[in-house]
């Protein structure tokens, strides 16, 4: 019986995760209970990337009908295990989503995104505008209505990302930075050597998140992740003010969209520790981490404009993160098969934390040779083309 | 209290009169140029605020405004640093309960 998270382990593995973020946690979690033996490795930290920038927002609502919508409900019901089986401390709330439409015509197009949902599976129910405030008492006047999400939940990401990874029984091991993926004579993966000396597995699954690029490109793989940046304001803590997750309906919009330009929408919810986190915002300027004041100010004055009491309270900090977006907006999950032996599960854009079980219940299933939970075709991690080195240098036409 | 030597000596400062603020409905004096938390030390007062989940008392810890553990409701405000304000003639300070927000709880 091997002894997990203790010093001097065997090298016996099956499987190495790069990238101790919510969906390496979520890949060693369900691959280790698949029977495998996992090692999972960071440069930096547990949720050191985009996972410790996020505000855990697990999310049916925002997603029109399709593979991405499919992901998130699966990933609803896993959550809902998990809250079971992890400790308290991942502070998950199926606390609901409300989605608010400023006028009329908002809420008609929320209605009908809603009836194109229910279809899929999601449940949604119509609020009219004068019983808003029967869910949320600070919520302003004069809205057009609204649409609850009652499937809509959160965790702390981080520390659910945490108590994942120990709960897997993986080993895991940070500051430890992959700086090659090791190869045999057919292409196929060996192992990965890193910062620490070389690791062998047959299978390496890259969870790198907005560096997912990198990983791929050092397999020799091309997969075009890119980092979408978003701020978040955090307020002074605060008794109850926000009791769903609520979010203006152009959210969903913007998250559909393709610009690069600056978009922001109000998206509120609070936090068992107090803090209330108002987002969202999305711009595409690399990864630069350079305070913007303008996106900082825009954030505030659409979420004092939908909860006007946040007005009379301090915003006490601010952070930044990067979304890991691909061209489609769907994550690259499963086997890549220009590379034998590499597994990707990365590019989930803001919604990895929501994404992440469903991802490893996907990537366990593929390692160990079940049916995926859910089809695996839309989230080919080959599906943008070619290698670096041309199509056919692995033989994949 | 009786002490040999005070702030005030060792840097020779000459304050104005003496004013007065409250703290819990009861006067506290203050000088010109306190803060409110030296007012309340002044005073032998050594908390004005409580945690927000275990209800444990807080006063003045780093006194430079850098750990936020003196925050205080004055008049009326809460989450004031009391070791950063000012305390002007008239000030109301009062016990912080937690955030001090309890009253927008929905």
């Amino acid at each position: 019986m091997p002894l997990s998270n203790s010093p001097g382990v065997s090298d016996a593995r099956d499987l190495i995760v790069v990238g101790a973020g919510v969906v390496g946690a979520a890949c060693a979690y369900y691959a280790a209970r698949s029977g495998l033996t996992v090692t999972v490795l960071d440069r930096g930290p547990v949720a050191g990337g985009t996972t410790g920038a996020g505000e855990g927002n697990l999310l049916v609502s925002d997603k029109e009908p399709g593979p991405e919508l499919e992901l998130a409900l699966l990933s609803s019901r896993l959550w809902q295990e998990l809250a079971e089986e992890l400790p308290a401390g991942i502070e998950y709330e199926a606390k609901g989503g409300l989605v608010v439409a400023s006028d009329a015509a908002g809420t008609a197009a929320l209605r009908k995104f809603a009836a194109a949902q229910a279809e899929a599976g999601v449940t949604a129910e119509e609020v009219p505008a004068d019983r808003l405030h029967d869910l949320e008492p600070h919520l302003a006047p004069g809205l057009g209505g609204g649409f609850h999400y009652p499937q809509d939940a959160q965790v702390q990401p981080a520390l659910a990302a945490a108590h994942l990874l120990r709960a897997s029984g993986a080993r895991v091991r940070t500051g430890e930075e992959v700086t090659a993926v090791l190869t045999g004579a057919h292409g196929e993966v060996r192992g990965v050597r890193t910062t620490a000396g070389d690791l062998h597995a047959p299978h390496v699954v890259n969870a790198a998140g907005t560096w997912g690029g990198d990983v791929a490109r050092l397999a020799g793989a091309h997969l075009p992740v890119l980092p979408r940046r978003g701020f978040v304001l955090v307020t002074e803590p605060l008794p109850r003010v926000v009791r769903h997750k609520v979010y203006a309906a152009d959210y969903v919009a913007d998250v559909a969209s393709g610009s690069a330009a600056l978009q922001t929408s109000a998206v509120v919810e609070g936090t068992p520790a107090g803090p209330v986190l108002i987002g969202a915002s999305r711009e595409r300027v690399g990864f630069d981490r350079t305070l913007s004041v303008e996106v900082l100010r825009r954030l505030a004055a659409q979420a004092t404009e939908l909860f006007p009491v946040l007005a009379k309270v301090r915003a006490i900090r601010t952070y930044a993160g990067f979304r890991p977006y691909l061209p489609d907006h769907l994550p690259a999950i499963g086997p890549d098969p220009r590379v034998p032996g590499l597994l990707h599960a990365c590019g989930h854009e803001g919604a990895g934390i929501g994404l992440a079980p469903a991802t490893g219940a996907l990537i366990a299933a593929a390692l160990t040779g079940r049916q995926p939970p859910v089809p695996l075709a839309p989230f080919r991690p080959d599906r943008f083309g070619p290698d670096r080195f041309g199509s056919d240098r692995f033989g994949s036409a | 209290m009786a002490r040999d030597r005070n702030p005030a000596d060792l840097v020779g400062a000459d304050p104005g009169p003496p004013f007065e603020i409250t703290f819990d409905g009861s006067a506290v004096t203050a000088l010109p140029g306190q803060s409110v938390a030296a007012a309340l030390w002044g005073a032998g007062i050594l908390a004005w605020r409580t945690t927000r989940n275990g209800g444990r008392p807080r006063g003045a810890f780093c006194g430079i405004g850098q750990c936020y553990d003196c925050l205080a409701t004055v008049n009326g405000e809460p989450n004031r640093r009391a070791c950063l304000v000012p305390a002007r003639p008239g000030d109301t300070v009062t016990t912080q309960e937690g955030h001090g927000h309890a009253g927008l709880a929905v």
